[in-house]
């Protein structure tokens, strides 16, 4: 049984133009080997990882440049054999903006040979702290380390393992090419994943306007002959591919709102993170490359690249035969979610999935904002089952408490609700600029009613103590009066007749 | 039109007796205000105000009797928050009542400290942990910066810093 037949439909989302044709007729090519690459020492959620490396230092092919500092960080290697020239901060584009991360600048010496590294030797025990040490993270775009991702997994039992191949969003067709030219190596990977998590079942998500990557990928799944890997394919609507949709789409218990799909046992993983996986185990390499899709009118041969980490993006869209014409924005990610870059010197990192090099045909026109009319589109297309007109006049108040009532930190900025508007308001771009704002209210609210929780249960027990220090002295003033002795009476009366002689002076 | 008049006015007293009755069987609790204010001070208990927390400041807020300008740790948001639900004006904060602030923790210099416990029994969150004639420390995730600890403290080793650093 390799087809999955998904039992529940996506809520809201659209049908939009897919723009991936241009960049889905020639196979991957192979990226360039540039004379600089530039490595981020933070190409993952966590934080920075220290460098292993002094200036001037000769590293070869897969050395180790970084090391992790925690838990949720990754390993960051070098691509090609070169010389260190520099550790300095610089621009890099990463999860949804660009930052400037402290960088780790190779010369390379023009001879990647590419050639196999040794196996690592592992047992067992220590294969999700390989993870890390491989480098490899959550290619879709997220950035999140994998070997954070399937620790929380693991102690919740993972029971389902699904490996995201919807590729939902318009222009992109990196994960739609490696599943085409590669399937195999992602079924070994799926393989090491479910292993790796104990997971029983498998479901390989695919959209349906990928036939040639539904028909490598069932092939390949038959081939390896998995017990419980199934293939399931999805309806082409963005946005399909969010982890959250996946999961209300395949899985069988609901997801709630401040939930991770770890904790209810359930694992996500892109198809290029799969392949990742394998590479690793089965050939040795760490996470050194990554698919990119280089697209958009103003390219001469769009097209997905295999692409050095660290590599510039110009020598990407060199390699696709340069500029057509001027590119009037450059966005990295894709057309719904992804951000402008500035120019095409910033470097690849392993969130870069897609370059789009767009002519001003292709930009969405900023057409003048008018009133909201209380169409309700947006409630409609809404995937996250959100209402963003109430969303926008809370935002736009700043009234934290209402947004935390409207579910604000549920909102996956997709778009829908932006693309949809009739009054062309732009709704994502204010949700997200709510949400740092948001997210401190909300870490205060959490802190105080901490506070709050630790005086309360400080003041019971302190009343309670009280409580039964009294009645103990009551006890102890029954005990006594009842075995009073004579003599003790007497002695009681003595005292209380030397007080009344001579009273006691307060001071 | 008596009986006309008689029997509108008995329903509309009937029914209306209804209603308040079912209003007491169904209805929800109402917040009473103090709760409500309470619940826009930042609780952190640190007696600033001049009351012994936050909930008896709360009640005088709520009886008319005290201004809303007495909460060192809430500043100006809190001023604001307060004067938009109770309708009044907002005043400049009583700057002469303290600075405690949730920006900020208690350190103890371990060195220092003799374990005599009385900042133990000050501390209203339970933050900070110690036995008699040991060294104390605060569990700085614990602790609110309510300054409660700083005036006990025999030999000075309580410092306030910042909670982000």
């Amino acid at each position: 049984m390799i087809k999955f037949t998904p039992r529940r439909h996506l809520t809201g989302g659209l049908r939009l133009p897919a723009h991936k044709a241009e960049s889905t007729e020639a196979p991957i090519r192979k990226g360039p080997l540039p004379a600089r690459l530039i490595l981020s020492t933070r190409q993952h959620s966590g934080d920075e990882a220290r460098p292993v490396v002094s200036i001037g230092q000769r590293v070869a092919r897969g050395e180790t440049l970084a090391r992790a500092s925690d838990s949720n960080g990754a390993d960051v290697h070098a691509p090609a054999a070169g010389t260190v020239i520099a550790i300095e901060p610089q621009a890099v584009p990463l999860g949804n903006a660009v930052s400037t991360e402290s960088c780790i600048v190779l010369e390379t010496n023009g001879t990647d040979t590419g050639s196999a590294l040794p196996l690592p030797s592992i047992t067992d025990q220590d294969r999700i702290e390989q993870l890390t040490r491989a480098g490899i993270v959550g290619l879709g775009g997220a950035v999140y380390p994998t070997a954070a991702k399937i620790r929380l997994a693991r102690t919740n039992s993972c029971e389902l393992l699904i490996i995201n191949g919807a590729e939902c969003e318009p222009y992109i067709s990196c994960d739609d090419m490696l599943m085409r030219e590669a399937p195999a190596a992602i079924v070994a990977g799926a393989r090491i994943l479910m292993n790796i998590v104990s997971a029983s079942r498998c479901i390989i998500a695919i959209e349906r306007d990928k036939p040639q990557a539904i028909d490598a990928m069932t092939s390949a799944a038959e081939e390896a002959a998995i017990e419980g890997l199934s293939i399931a394919e999805l309806p082409s609507i963005y946005p399909a591919g969010g982890e959250r949709q996946l999961l209300d789409v395949l899985a069988t218990t609901e997801l709630q709102s401040n939930r991770y799909p770890g904790e209810l046992g359930y694992l996500c993983q892109n198809v290029g993170t799969a392949r990742a996986v394998d590479k690793y185990f089965n050939h040795g390499e760490p996470l050194l490359s990554r698919i990119v899709t280089v697209t958009g009118n103003a390219v001469v041969n769009p097209g997905n690249i295999e692409a050095l980490i660290g590599t510039p993006i110009r020598e990407l869209i060199e390699a696709c035969g340069g500029y057509r014409e001027k590119a009037v924005r450059l966005i990295h990610g894709g057309s719904m979610m992804g951000f402008s870059l500035e120019h095409d010197e910033l470097p690849v990192t392993k969130s870069t999935n897609c370059i789009i090099a767009a002519t001003a045909y292709e930009v969405r026109s900023d057409a003048k904002e008018w009133p909201c009319i209380r169409c309700g589109e947006c409630s409609i297309a809404c995937p996250a089952r959100l209402l963003p007109q109430d969303l926008l006049l809370a935002a736009r108040a700043q009234d934290n408490p209402l947004l935390e009532t409207l579910s604000l930190a549920e909102c996956i900025e997709c778009g829908c609700c932006d693309v949809v508007c009739p009054s062309h308001i732009p709704l994502t771009q204010t949700f997200r600029q709510a949400k740092p704002a948001f997210r401190r209210y909300r870490e205060q609210k959490s802190f105080t009613d901490a506070a709050d929780a630790r005086y309360q249960s400080r003041t019971s027990r302190r009343s309670e103590a009280q409580q039964e220090a009294e009645l103990q002295r009551e006890a102890l003033k029954q005990s006594l009066s009842s075995s009073k002795s004579e003599e003790i009476q007497a002695a009681v009366q003595r005292a209380r007749a030397r007080k009344t002689a001579s009273p006691k002076n307060d001071n | 039109m008596l009986p006309g008049i008689t029997i509108l006015v008995g329903l509309a007293t009937g029914l209306a007796a209804l209603l308040v009755l079912a209003a007491r069987i169904l209805g929800e609790a109402r917040e009473s205000a103090a709760d409500a204010i309470e619940a826009l001070l930042p609780r952190i208990q640190c007696a600033q105000c001049g009351y012994p927390g936050c909930r008896p400041y709360a009640e005088a807020i709520a009886a008319g009797a005290e201004e809303i300008n007495r909460c060192p740790p809430g500043g100006d948001t809190t001023i604001r928050a307060l004067a938009n639900m109770l309708g009044r004006d907002t005043l400049p904060l009583d700057t002469s009542l303290g600075q405690a602030s949730t920006t900020q923790r208690a350190v103890i210099e371990e060195t220092t400290c003799i374990g005599c416990n009385r900042c133990v029994e000050a501390c209203p969150v339970d933050a900070i942990v110690g036995l008699p004639q040991r060294m104390h420390t605060v569990l700085s995730e614990h602790c609110t910066g309510c300054e409660l600890c700083l005036a006990p403290c025999p030999v000075d080793c309580i410092a306030m810093v910042s909670r982000y650093d």
